[in-house]
């Protein structure tokens, strides 16, 4: 990254860091959402974009995640914070057996399949009356134990760590070896196996990294909102939602999901009072972006433009000379 | 004898699987391309069927004379408008937009018709039922599966006795080669995407019948759809119909434990079979 990029990374880090200076408790809150739903939508670019592994199934581990945060914190007493991170190395955890049931199905099967797991962990949930007061929920009492305005600026200066460290995992790894693996997968398996690519092992890797990522953010997510439902946790919605975003801002680009996740944000918050409206709106967008612009809006911008703010595109250094066409034949 | 009763129970609901896997396996065959929209598209039949009901006033089984047309109209232009635009770019394209039509249709039928879940009315023949050696067998159910089997039946002449079949089939083998012959794949991607929804048609009247539905179901419907073809494999028609009575029983037996282990069951037969024969358990083809 040259200068100007770190500087104007830099700048707008600042001015989010510095929100419970002069924000009020309902800005901070709406903006852990938002932060949510981008590194949601990272992390799902992440697999889907990058890697080809299409999941309409991450519902999983935002569910996992928020349940784990509660009974870690609430059950076993374990700090607030630390019971975040904990509960993402528990979604990891559980996405590895998982990972080996999925994996023996393709592209849209493979999308069902984990649509199915994650139905089997909501019922799982719904079922346990007792310990995790089945379709009623929790709440996390443990929050009550920290001061209401050092809790919520903690909890907000986390998202933006989360929200940071979500853009920097996919911008770093897309520029090491492995993001090239990535995309050689996503382009076509069988040829990126042949030049040596270690498909499975990456697939898994990106897979397991995902669920850990979204696990956490599913843990930021209630411990911003305090209270968890199985139905609610669980939905296929959040799937949608990081879909939506990732297909209007750019797929397979870092900026996209920014972008997208601010289209997003707009959209619904400006037709928060129409019901439905909003959902049919977005998923018009997303189908009309999928048929005319699959770049999305970032890809768009960068045609037109040339930007870019997180460059991970590889090109050929200048001083390599183009390859020569081949010489006609001589005729005999 | 009430276990009898409970397999029974669950055969019968297996041939109302049956036609929402084939539905959803018709397409992956011609075209490899997953409609994860399937399960809406069973539950918009429902409401067409209910409409067709409040406007016509016919009952839920004749009502099939206009639904399954307009679902067919509905597969064909779907094709035609949105999903042969994307062809050639990938796997990921046809998902995305299916996905997104999934959203939509939930989101436009919670606000025609709200969330309150409704059903059809068939009339006496909902609770008609006779004896056989102590099992009782529900007239509605029986005639459900009957249906599935007959619409079986007809796919499987379809397929191997027409013109358009063996098109089809040739299609999905190798559509260059097809194209080669004079067979034009985008339209016969159309006409499997009608026929998908045709047959989605029958599965949604079948369904409104036997029980109720809600705009929100759709998704619960595309998993059975799809558990049914992953435990009966892909390739074979009669497989799919195996599969969907073994999900059937494990649902209405898991059901007989714990009401909320009726999904759970289904579930969890599928994953072990996901695990154990990846390839399903009555699979012609090796190709997953």
């Amino acid at each position: 990254m040259n200068a100007p990029r770190i500087a104007f990374a830099l700048l707008s880090l600042a001015a989010l860091l510095s929100v419970p200076l002069w924000g009020s408790s309902s800005l901070m809150r709406t903006l852990v959402e938002f932060i949510s739903l981008l590194a949601l939508a990272q992390l799902w670019n992440l697999l889907a974009g990058y890697t080809g592994l299409v999941s309409v199934g991450q519902q999983a581990w935002i569910g996992l995640g928020g349940y784990a945060l509660i009974v870690f914190a609430d059950d076993l007493g374990i700090n607030l914070f630390l019971a975040v991170f904990l509960a993402g190395l528990f979604t990891a955890a559980v996405s590895l057996p998982t990972a080996a049931l999925v994996f023996r199905l393709r592209a849209g099967y493979f999308a069902i399949g984990t649509w199915v797991v994650a139905e089997v962990f909501r019922l799982l949930v719904a079922g346990s009356t007792d310990w995790l007061k089945g379709g009623l929920g929790r709440t996390l009492a443990a929050a009550g134990a920290l001061e209401r305005g050092l809790r919520e600026d903690l909890t907000y200066w986390l998202a933006v760590a989360l929200g940071a460290g979500s853009i920097a995992l996919v911008y770093g790894l897309m520029r090491s070896r492995i993001g090239l693996g990535l995309t050689a997968i996503r382009d076509s398996e069988t040829a990126a196996a042949s030049l040596g690519v270690n498909v499975n092992g990456i697939k898994w890797l990106v897979y397991v990294l995902c669920a850990f990522g979204t696990g956490v953010i599913g843990a930021l997510i209630y411990l911003n909102v305090l209270r968890i439902t199985p139905d609610a946790a669980f939905s296929v919605q959040w799937t949608a939602f990081m879909i939506f975003i990732v297909v209007i801002g750019g797929i397979g680009t870092v900026e996209g999901p920014i972008v997208g996740a601010l289209v997003f944000f707009f959209i619904r918050e400006y037709l928060a009072g129409f019901g439905g409206w909003s959902l049919i709106l977005l998923g018009v967008i997303a189908v009309v972006m999928m048929l005319v612009a699959p770049q999305g809006i970032w890809g768009l911008i960068h045609e037109r433009f040339g930007l870019e703010i997180f460059p991970v595109r590889r090109r050929l250094p200048a001083s390599v000379p183009p390859v020569p066409a081949p010489e006609p034949a001589e005729a005999p | 004898m009430q276990w009898v009763n409970i397999i029974v129970q669950g055969i019968l609901l297996g041939g109302l699987y049956a036609l929402y896997g084939t539905g959803l396996s018709l397409i992956f065959g011609v075209m490899r391309l997953v409609n994860l929209a399937h399960g809406d598209f069973i539950v918009v039949a429902a409401y067409l069927a209910l409409l067709a009901g409040q406007l016509l006033g016919v009952s839920p089984y004749l009502s099939l004379v206009v639904v399954v047309p307009l679902m067919f109209a509905l597969g064909l232009l779907m094709q035609l408008g949105l999903l042969n635009r994307t062809l050639g770019r990938g796997l990921m394209p046809p998902l995305l937009i299916t996905f997104g039509l999934s959203v939509m249709l939930q989101n436009i039928l919670l606000l025609l018709f709200t969330a309150d879940s409704r059903g059809l009315d068939a009339g006496a023949i909902e609770t008609a039922s006779f004896e056989v050696g102590g099992v009782a067998i529900g007239l509605a159910p029986l005639l459900t599966f009957i249906v599935a089997v007959c619409v079986l039946l007809a796919l499987q002449w379809f397929f191997s006795n027409t013109m358009l079949g063996r098109a089809f089939r040739a299609t999905s083998d190798d559509p260059d080669t097809a194209e080669l012959m004079g067979i034009d794949s985008r339209r016969i991607y159309a006409l499997a995407m009608g026929l998908s929804l045709a047959v989605v048609a029958v599965a949604g009247v079948l369904l409104g019948v036997r029980t109720n539905f809600a705009p929100t179901d759709g998704p619960a419907r595309l998993i059975f759809a799809f558990e049914t073809v992953i435990i009966g494999g892909l390739g074979s028609l009669w497989g799919t119909l195996l599969g969907g009575m073994l999900l059937g029983v494990a649902q209405t037996v898991g059901a007989q434990f714990n009401p909320a282990w009726f999904q759970l069951a289904g579930h969890i037969v599928t994953l072990l079979v996901l695990a154990f024969r990846p390839t399903g358990l009555f699979a012609r083809t090796r190709d997953v």
